[in-house]
């Protein structure tokens, strides 16, 4: 029996959020079953992830928060991906958006009680303008000089890292700590438990002003991506580059564009984040947000739309992950879910054709020839 | 001098014993397995692949220890043929035999395990690794341990007893293409082959080095292996070859011809023919204004070696010059440079403009269509839709551009418009292209760059791999076009299709234009020798022929 994979010709519309579906439930299925083999019991395993991240409106306003970096991370992934641009740098970019917001007020670059109507635009501005620079650096590198930007991406995320610890350790540090001092009420992104004066039903709810950030990146990612000339260059040349060099697009302008959106994107994330609900920089603030974005980014197929699903249901697990014990079961099934979905790729392309029967022989009538030539005559023997 | 069986023939699968053997004392071989003198025969061979009949009752027999030359253009399925010997494609009908015994290989595996091996025109070795590493990557033995010294040796012996010269232990990558084509002959060889089968093996070698090359595939021979050249140079195969074996569009067109006797002028004719193509009304040319002029430009080719040296060429509104061109002899270059995806020297100017060595993006603000080579990876986006692809000249002019945005129902609405006009059968204008037939997909992109009303069209292979019906409607697009007032350059290795479209036909060969002629004077014989590196006037000379012992092969058997 031969196990074959054809290329398919014609792809059903239904097939790829199907396999996609059907990757998230095998991944369940598998983790569930590690879950069982370590002797715990899946079924409630599950059912305590629903209930820690959907089971009540508190938990899924931390859902929401959780998921509010991922969303917008995960659009600088998927925006990057669709033009075969592997930035797995969100991370990096995430960390320095972070940084770039902090700087405003710890710097400072504005004096005291600045009111946040001016604030918080300011370090959005800062925020995306170092991601953008961040995902800058490895898109003119390709441009450029054709560096890998899967490696540039990569190595930045250490560099980042490192540069915000110099600055939580050095010259921010609260006291020694490695933090920094509480950004100004001021700096704070507004958030629903903030208007619970008005609506009780608010009281204690942490969604803030972030997940609007993302919701409305999606729709411009979408605008972008789907109906902007841009947008088209960028399918053209994720498709085939050629086609596109023949079509007369600048590709390394392009590339060097669309990185330093993905870069603002994650950028803004960061900004997000430590406005939102750290409100101080240090170095812990990313619980590997740039990376789930590219599982978030897979999951969505690079669609604006689905990464906030993708992002919302990613955003439960990490809460989980405070949940259950050990905590590295969420982490675990992420990375199962992550190959289901490589794997179900495949299948989008290739049908599965089992052929039965065995083929006639491997080796077939042939001279009995020795697959390494009888040893060539030695020089001494032949004269 | 053709006696069909070498002195030296031997037993399959044992290597001569040593080159020593003196040429008188060989032993009076007696006829090895008398029911079949031949290493491989293959009968009625049929391979189809969509769309196209790449072999068509193709037989094709092959001599122990000669070399056999298939002849053929681009697309004859010379190629095809060779694959299914090799292992990689099974035929869809005939049989296949290897020493007179049938055999069906699953694999290139099972072919060289009965002795076949190929040598592809791509290589397949890998840079990092050494000589004698490649040789052996794949292999059974050795099993777990690498005998290197031992494997270097057994190397170094098998290249010097043909007469190749290659140091086992330098990486790959230090080598030149002429060395790693013999890295590939030698795994062939080490793995048993009896029977090479080299790919256009000299279209990637200076010529000192298909000289070593064919002083190589002598000395093979002359040791009872057998060689079968695929090829399109004529001026080579006479040089090289025992036998010759012409396809023509999928059909064996001459089989088994001796080369001694056989002329250029005679194989020319055969590898390019004369097929019935629907004659075309076609109304005479009204040149116009001079729309292109090329003045000595040079370019290389992807490879960095010199593919374009020195060309000038002019061309009119309202004709059609014809570029007639072997593959690999500039023309695909020439197309490039002129549509700005290739830079060169020189001067190129669209109607006054100079263009060389501009964007894209500029050229086709000059009005120059083109109709690239390649219809699935260069001109179409194979997972987008019709429409997307459609668009692609388009979407930065109103009305398919809408500021910053693409107008999606303008985009549509032109999508369908086209595929109405051009009647591109497709399911809807949604539909990805890579499921289009190859016609359908050709006539989607003349439709685009039709409509983008060029100055200049630049089409090259226009038709290649179409059915007849497709290539007639491509045909009469360019005809149209041209009756509009488009100057048009046509690239095709297709004598036929340039004789029945062109105004003028120019002759291109090694970079350089060899000979021009006005329609009326366009003369099948004269440009296929042209094509093919012949000169214009002399008939019969052989490229190579000065040297005596070049042919035919094994005079006397012994390399010495």
């Amino acid at each position: 029996m031969t196990i074959r994979l054809e290329p398919r010709l014609t792809t059903p519309r239904w097939l790829s959020p199907a396999l996609t579906l059907a990757a998230v439930a095998v991944a369940l299925i598998i983790s569930g079953a590690i879950i069982a083999l370590v002797g715990g019991d899946p079924i409630a395993s599950y059912i305590h992830i629903v209930g820690s991240s959907f089971g009540s409106i508190g938990v899924l306003s931390d859902t929401l928060v959780k998921a509010t970096p991922l969303i917008l991370t995960g659009l600088a992934c998927a925006l990057a991906f669709r033009m075969r641009l592997w930035n797995i740098g969100a991370e990096g970019q995430f960390l320095m958006g972070a940084w770039g917001a902090s700087a405003v007020v710890l710097a400072p670059l504005v004096p005291a009680g600045t009111p946040g109507i001016v604030l918080i635009p300011l370090m959005m501005v800062a925020g995306m303008a170092a991601g953008g620079l961040w995902g800058l650096i490895p898109g003119i590198l390709k441009a450029r000089l054709a560096v890998n930007e899967i490696i540039v991406t990569l190595m930045l995320n250490y560099i980042a890292l490192a540069w915000i610890q110099f600055w939580v350790f050095g010259p921010w540090s609260q006291g020694g700590f490695q933090q920094s001092k509480p950004f100004p009420r001021e700096a704070w992104l507004p958030k629903l438990s903030d208007f619970a004066g008005s609506v009780p039903a608010f009281g204690g709810l942490t969604v803030h002003l972030g997940l609007l950030f993302g919701v409305v990146a999606a729709g411009l990612v979408w605008l972008f991506l789907e109906r902007s000339r841009f947008g088209y260059e960028i399918r053209l040349i994720g498709d085939s580059p050629r086609a596109a060099r023949y079509a007369g697009i600048d590709i390394g302008r392009r590339l060097v564009v669309v990185f330093a959106i993905s870069g603002a994107l994650a950028g803004l994330a960061g900004m997000a984040e430590v406005n939102g609900s750290v409100h101080y920089l240090q170095d812990h603030i990313s619980p590997g947000y740039g990376f789930t974005a590219i599982i978030v980014a897979y999951l969505a197929k690079f669609r604006p739309g689905r990464v906030v699903v993708a992002a919302i249901l990613f955003g439960a697990l990490i809460l989980a992950g405070r949940e259950i014990q050990p905590s590295g079961v969420p982490a675990m099934i992420q990375g199962i879910i992550l190959f289901t979905l490589i794997v179900s790729d495949v299948l989008v392309r290739y049908r599965v054709r089992i052929e039965r029967g065995s083929r006639a022989s491997g080796w077939p009538t042939s001279p009995a020839s020795p697959v390494v030539p009888a040893a060539p005559p030695s020089k001494a023997a032949g004269s | 001098m053709t006696d069909p069986i070498q002195p030296e023939t031997e037993p399959p699968g044992r290597p001569v014993t040593g080159a020593g053997a003196t040429a008188t004392g060989a032993p009076p071989a007696a006829a090895p397995t008398p029911a079949s003198p031949l290493a491989v025969e293959a009968r009625g061979i049929v391979k189809a692949f969509p769309g196209v009949l790449a072999n068509d009752r193709v037989d094709f027999d092959l001599r122990p220890g000669e070399v056999h030359a298939l002849l053929g253009e681009n697309g004859a399925g010379k190629s095809t043929l060779m694959n299914i010997l090799a292992g990689l494609y099974r035929p869809d009908a005939g049989q296949l035999l290897v020493d007179g015994r049938p055999v069906t290989f699953d694999s290139p595996r099972d072919a060289i395990s009965a002795g076949l091996g190929m040598v592809h025109q791509h290589f397949t070795l890998v840079p990092s690794q050494t000589v004698t590493e490649n040789i052996l990557l794949g292999l059974d033995r050795p099993r777990f341990l690498l005998h290197e010294r031992r494997s270097e040796a057994e190397v170094a012996a098998l290249a010097e007893r043909f007469g190749m010269i290659v140091d086992p232990r330098v990486r790959v990558w230090q080598l030149s293409v002429g060395q790693q084509q013999r890295v590939e002959i030698l795994k062939m060889l080490y793995r048993g082959a009896r029977i090479l089968i080299l790919d256009e093996p000299t279209a990637v070698l200076a010529p000192q080095e298909a000289d070593e090359l064919f002083a190589t595939l002598r000395s093979m021979t002359a040791a009872g292996r057998s060689v079968v050249f695929i090829s399109h140079k004529l001026g080579e195969v006479l040089a090289i070859a025992d036998r010759v074996t012409v396809m023509r569009r999928g059909r064996v067109t001459a089989a088994g011809l001796p080369t001694a006797g056989a002329t250029k002028a005679d194989l020319a004719r055969l590898m390019v023919g004369r097929s019935v193509l629907e004659s075309l009304d076609r109304p005479p040319s009204v040149p116009g204004e001079v729309v292109l002029t090329i003045h000595g430009v040079s370019a290389t080719n992807d490879r960095g070696l010199p593919a374009l040296r020195g060309v000038d060429l002019e061309v009119r509104a309202g004709e059609i010059v014809g570029i007639a061109a072997v593959a690999g002899n500039g023309q695909s270059e020439l197309a490039e440079v002129v549509t700005g995806l290739r830079s060169c020297t020189g001067d190129i100017r669209v109607g006054g403009t100079p263009v060389a060595n501009r964007s894209t993006a500029t050229v086709l603000r000059q009005g120059v269509a083109h109709v690239p080579e390649d219809r699935t990876e260069v001109g179409s986006a194979p997972n987008l839709s019709l429409t997307d692809n459609l668009i692609m000249k388009r979407y930065r002019d109103a009305p398919v551009a809408r500021g910053w945005l693409v107008d999606d129902d303008a985009a549509r609405t032109f999508a369908d418009d086209l595929r109405e006009t051009y009647r591109i059968a497709a399911p809807s204008v949604e539909t990805e292209v890579r499921l289009l037939s190859g016609g359908n997909l050709q006539r989607a992109i003349l439709a685009r760059e039709i409509e983008t009303k060029p100055g200049l069209l630049v089409a090259v292979q226009p038709t290649r791999g179409l059915d007849v019906g497709a290539i007639e409607s491509v045909h009469r697009l360019l005809i149209d076009l041209r009756s509009k007032g488009a100057a048009i350059v046509l690239i095709s290795e297709e004598l036929d299709e340039i004789l029945a479209l062109a105004d003028r036909v120019e002759v291109m060969y090694e970079g350089r234009f060899v000979g021009s002629f006005p329609a009326a004077e366009a003369e099948i014989g004269r440009i296929g020798l042209l094509m093919t590196g012949g000169s214009d006037d002399e008939q019969a000379v052989v490229v190579g022929a000065d040297d005596p012992e070049a042919w035919p092969a094994a005079t006397d058997g012994d390399p010495g």
